[in-house]
Order: C-alpha cells, then structure tokens, then sequence
C-alpha cells in the first residue's frame, strides 16, 4: 500500500465522529466608529506610515523624481515595462522602491490584501528597500472575517495581506525594523 | 539514554541572573499578549470557533485531505505524502537529487526540525541555510531552537555578537541587535538570491481551494519561495482547515496568542506555483494518526504552533526550551512527544506543575494540563518511570488512604523540621536542592480549621 493510502486509511480509522463546524456570528465582533483612524493607529503602532491623500499624483510625481536620480523604481500604477515580471532576484536585489495598489485594508490590524496581479512579480514587496501601498478609503472593512468576505483567495495563484514593515525581535526582543523584508511600509489612503 | 529534563534544567538554571532574564522576557510576552487578547471583546468567542473548526477538520480529516490534494494537484502543485519523518525526508531528497541542487534556503518549520530534515540533509552533504534569524544564529551555533516562535530566546545580544563576528565577521563587542540583524540581512539577501530551492512550513492548509498560507514577520518564507526556482512546502497532517473564511479566525487568533501582535507582517496565501516554477508540498503523518486514534489526546492535534503556553508556564520560562530535549518544547510538546517516543519523553509530562495556565491561553482551548495529568498515569501504567518515583508515589497513596497515619506523619514532619532541622536540610532530600526549606507551620491546616472554621463563618 501507498503511504498515501496508509495515512489516509488510519485517519479515517481513527478520527472521531462528525462534529459541525461553528456558526460564525459576525453581530458580535467588534466595530469601530471610524476604520481609517483605527487602520492609522494600528499601522503606526506597528511601524508603519499612513498618509491620507485627495489624489495618486503626489505618489507619481515623488516616484519620477527618484526616478531621475538614478534609483531603481517600479511604480505599477503607472504605466509600467510589464517586462517586471521577468526581472530576475539578482536584478531586483537593486530595487529602491515599489509601489502597489491593494484591495482592501484591514481596521483591527493595519493589513492590506495584495493580489498577484496587482504586484506583477511576486517578488516585489519583499525584495524591494522601501514599500509604498496604496488603499481607497471606502475599501477598509472593520475585521479579518469581512476582509474575506470581500476578498476571493482562490482567484490568482498567490495573494497577501501585509501589515507593515518586515521586523525581528529575535535578538533579545529588541524590536527591530528591517529584518529581510523592506525597511519601510508607507501606506497612502486614497479619499 | 537521553538526559532528562530536570537535569537538563539544572544546568540551565545554574546561571541565575539569565535564568531571571529569561523569565521574565517570556511573562512580558505573555502580557503583550494579554493586552493584545483584551483588545478584542469577543476574543472568547474567537477562541470558541478556533476550537471547533479545529474540532470540526479532525472528525471529518480524511475527507478534508483527499479534497486539499484534489485541489492542489488541480492547482499545479505536486503532492507527497510521507507516513515517517524518513520518508518525509527522502522526498525532499529525491526532488533535490531530480533538480540537481546545491544552494537550499529553508524558512522556520518545527516540522522539518521534527524529522531532523537538516542533520539528513547534511549527512548526504547538502547545506540548508536556515533563514529565519532567530534559527540562523542557533544554527551558527549548532543548537536547537529552544522556542517554537522565538527561537533563540536563550540566547543574550552578546553571545549573538561572539556568533557573528566568527561567522559573518561582523565587528568584535558590537552587541547593537540593530547592527547585527543588518548583518543578517546582508548574508542572507545574497542567500536567497542564488537561492535554488525554498523549503517552508505551513501555516494553515485549506481544503476548499487547495492553496496554503505561511505567515512571517521577518519575510524570508516570502524572500525564499518567491525566488527560487523550486518551492516544497512542508506540513503535518492536522494543518488542514475547511474553508477560506476559517482562516480570518486563526489569523486573527494566531499573532496576538503568540507575541501580542495584531497580525504577523507578512500572511502570505499561496495557490499555484508562478511561471516556470516548481512547487511542492509533503504530507507527514510521523505519529500523527496513532495520537488521533487516543481519545485523550488527539485535540492536542488541534496546535497552531502559537508558544503561548510556552511563554505562560512557569516551568518553561525557568528550565528553558532545551531542557526538552525535544524539537517542540513547552506543555504543547510535552503532551506531542510522549505520543512520538513514551519512553524517551516519559520525563516531560512531569515537567510541569498542572497549574492549568497553558489551557487558559491555548487559542484553540487544547486541555493541555488535563492531558498532562493524563500522560502521567498513562506513562506509570507502561512502567516508563523512576524506580525511586514510583515508591515516592506508592507511599504517598498508602499515606492518602489513611488520614490516622497521614494525620501523624505531618505532625512528625513539623516537629522534625523544627527540631532536627538537618534531617531535611541536607543533599538527600530533592526539595532542598537550589531552594530553602519553607518554615514548618505550627499546626496544620486541618488543626487551624477545626479551631476557626466556624468562627470566619460568621
């Protein structure tokens, strides 16, 4: 017998009988007055920059300037060399900046969900020094249960939720920001 | 035959200024995720749905199981199933042999450290680098990680910097923990850049859509798999969760329970391999069925590998996590490992005090301490303890069988301890060993009760 068939006869020899899952009731879970001050509040306290902006012109414009002097910049929402994707890591490595448009932002925690397909190379919010993201205002829901409600995990090959910049605290637990990931998460929030 | 954990823990406590150190970093990690748990009022009922989902994946697993690997496979993914850790390890083996690779990055995953995936590797003479930073410097070392979650937490800045400078040369006192995770970064950048196989773990396994989630707050599960041009992932069995909705209940449980953070940086949700890329994950059993078929044991299967019983037992905070002397330490393990090796681990479920903290905190409301308590007996019954234990608890239940005889050994007791205090003050007597004897009260409980009882009534 494969150890395929091994496994799967002794789980269904010795798991328990059928139990139902839980009714999720979402009435009881926490709300807040406004979902924008909480999503700051958490982003900060992890880290994280939020600015609210009226429009993605200031991005833009910041990202062409550093552009010009010299650093390497990938701004998708601009109109961008969709050769990214097939940028090796030796040549992302360089990377100074990226910034990406995500689906929704998270209240409770500061997250933001990220499809594949809004950062063209998986690679790019984690191999690049500094990450900018970017979230309409309307798009924060109050907690993880509605994020996935919105959010369909099964639509792209690869998604996720980032909350803030890449950390340690494996040295003693002295908090530091930058472990592998990028130095710096700044989040505009789109009114 | 292995040490045991009480003396493993002596050695561990003989240096009392770090023993205190290390005590009372994991209580303020208990409280972060105190603060953390009260910021959510229905952070009860959280852990009521996490048990049950838990409850639920269990009693319907097979099911589960067959849809994830229908799922996956549909998906692209290559799925393996390995029934023991060898296997588990041979897998990986082979899909190295196959690819002809040289260069391994591996991300934290106990499971790999369960089935001593890296010693396997190394005999064969292939290199894993170990990219979480806490298991880079105790691999650096050649220790163990002594914490699931923070797994150089035995460890002091300065024996971090003694480690780096010999191997990553980084300058000699520079105890900065700013500095030299900097270091790390550097070293490990250029490791996963030439990277040719990512291993990770598995956080949470969903048999709904086939896809698995990993979730980092350093990014180098990310860093790994989303460069090299193979990815095996690696879980045991009991990782699967029915739907996609679940998981907003274990996210939400899994950072707060575990170091009092909201959401770990990074929860990354894979489904397919990307263009070009191999991706694989293996299915361990390694003991995992046989502790379903045990009714008192099987809901510690239900473990989201959080250590927030780890950072809440006072036996773990002051023995440290290699006095295990096992890949998971902390009450969890102690009830995992007996199942693995009962007679090898018959020490750790002794290594507790049963105060039942660890079930307080468990977000998946595992009875840790009854199943402690449960091992215990379990362990007698097979005859896998101490010769002078078993005649220490053999007298002690004639003693409790008869209050007469109980009644006046205590008597003795205190007027020995008082009279003769060198009788229990000396090397024979355990208890004395790294503590004073308590003072001998002049009466007992019983005594004090029967002249007062009534009286506080009133």
């Amino acid at each position: 017998m494969s150890s395929r068939d091994k496994i799967l006869n002794a789980i269904a020899a010795n798991q328990p009988d059928l139990v139902a899952p839980p009714t999720i009731d979402l009435d009881g879970v926490i709300s807040y007055e406004d979902n924008y001050i909480q999503f700051k509040t958490i982003l900060e306290n992890i880290g994280g920059k939020v600015e609210l902006i009226q429009d993605i012109s200031i991005i833009n414009n910041q990202l062409v300037k550093d552009k010009a002097d010299g650093q390497l910049i990938i701004n998708t929402l601009d109109e961008i060399d969709k050769q990214v994707v097939l940028l090796t890591s030796f040549e992302l490595e360089k990377l100074e900046k990226v910034c990406i448009k995500g689906t929704l932002g998270v209240a409770e925690n500061g997250a933001i969900w990220l499809y594949e397909s809004q950062m063209i190379n998986r690679l790019l919010p984690f191999i690049c020094q500094h990450l900018i993201l970017v979230i309409d205002k309307k798009d924060i829901v109050p907690t993880m249960h509605h994020a996935y409600k919105k959010i369909d995990i099964s639509k792209e090959g690869f998604g996720i939720f980032i909350a803030g910049p890449s950390k340690t605290a494996d040295i003693e637990q002295s908090l530091v920001i930058g472990a592998h990931g990028a130095r710096t998460a700044t989040i505009y929030v789109v009114e | 035959m292995t040490p045991k954990h009480a003396d493993l823990a002596e050695t561990f406590i003989a240096d009392e200024p770090r023993t205190n150190w290390h005590d009372e970093t994991l209580w303020m990690v208990r409280e972060k995720r105190d603060k953390a748990a009260h910021g959510i009022p229905e952070w009860e009922d959280l852990r009521e749905w996490g048990s049950q989902i838990k409850n639920h994946s269990l009693s319907n697993l097979s099911q589960y199981l067959k849809e994830f690997e229908e799922k996956a496979t549909a998906n692209g993914i290559q799925i393996h199933w390995a029934a023991t850790g060898e296997e588990h390890n041979q897998i990986i083996h082979k899909i190295i042999l196959k690819n002809n690779i040289k260069k391994i990055v591996k991300s934290k995953s106990m499971l790999t450290e369960e089935c001593h995936l890296n010693d396997y590797l190394e005999k064969k003479g292939i290199e894993v680098v170990d990219t979480d930073l806490g298991e880079r410097i105790v691999q650096f070392r050649k220790e163990a990680p002594s914490h699931i979650v923070l797994p150089a937490i035995h460890l002091k800045k300065q024996d971090v910097s003694e480690t780096f400078h010999e191997h990553l040369h980084t300058e000699k006192g520079n105890n900065d923990p700013q500095y030299l995770t900097e270091a790390a970064r550097q070293h490990l950048r250029n490791k996963f850049v030439e990277s040719e196989l990512s291993i990770t773990g598995v956080n949470f396994a969903v048999a709904e859509t086939g896809g698995f989630v990993v979730c980092t707050n350093e990014g180098n599960a990310d860093m790994g798999a989303h460069t090299a041009p193979v990815h095996i992932a690696c879980m045991g069995f009991e990782k699967i969760i029915p739907k996609a909705e679940h998981l907003a209940v274990f996210l939400r449980l899994l950072g707060r329970s575990a170091i009092g953070q909201p959401i770990t940086t990074y929860s990354s949700h894979f489904l397919k391999p990307r263009a070009g890329q191999e991706m694989h994950i293996v299915i361990v059993d390694n003991g995992r069925s046989t502790q379903l078929g045990r009714e008192d044991f099987r809901n510690s299967l239900k473990c989201i590998r959080c250590a927030a019983c780890f950072n809440t037992c006072p036996v773990y905070r002051r023995s440290g996590g290699h006095s295990y002397h096992t890949s998971t330490a902390g009450p969890i393990g102690s009830i995992l490992n007996p199942n693995l090796d009962m007679k090898a681990n018959a020490d750790l479920p002794f290594a507790s005090t049963l105060c039942g903290s660890c079930t307080n905190v468990c977000p998946v409301k595992i009875n840790i301490h009854e199943q402690l308590w449960k091992w215990r007996q379990e362990i007698v019954k097979n005859g896998y303890v101490d010769t002078t234990k078993k005649i220490g608890m053999n007298g002690m239940a004639f003693l409790f069988s008869y209050p007469a005889i109980y009644r006046f050994t205590g008597k003795m007791g205190r007027w020995i301890m008082r009279v003769f205090p060198f009788m229990t003050n000396n090397k024979l007597n355990i208890w004395y060993k790294q503590r004073d004897m308590p003072k001998p009260p002049k009466e007992s409980f019983r005594d004090w009760y029967k002249k007062n009882g009534n009286s506080q009534k009133n």
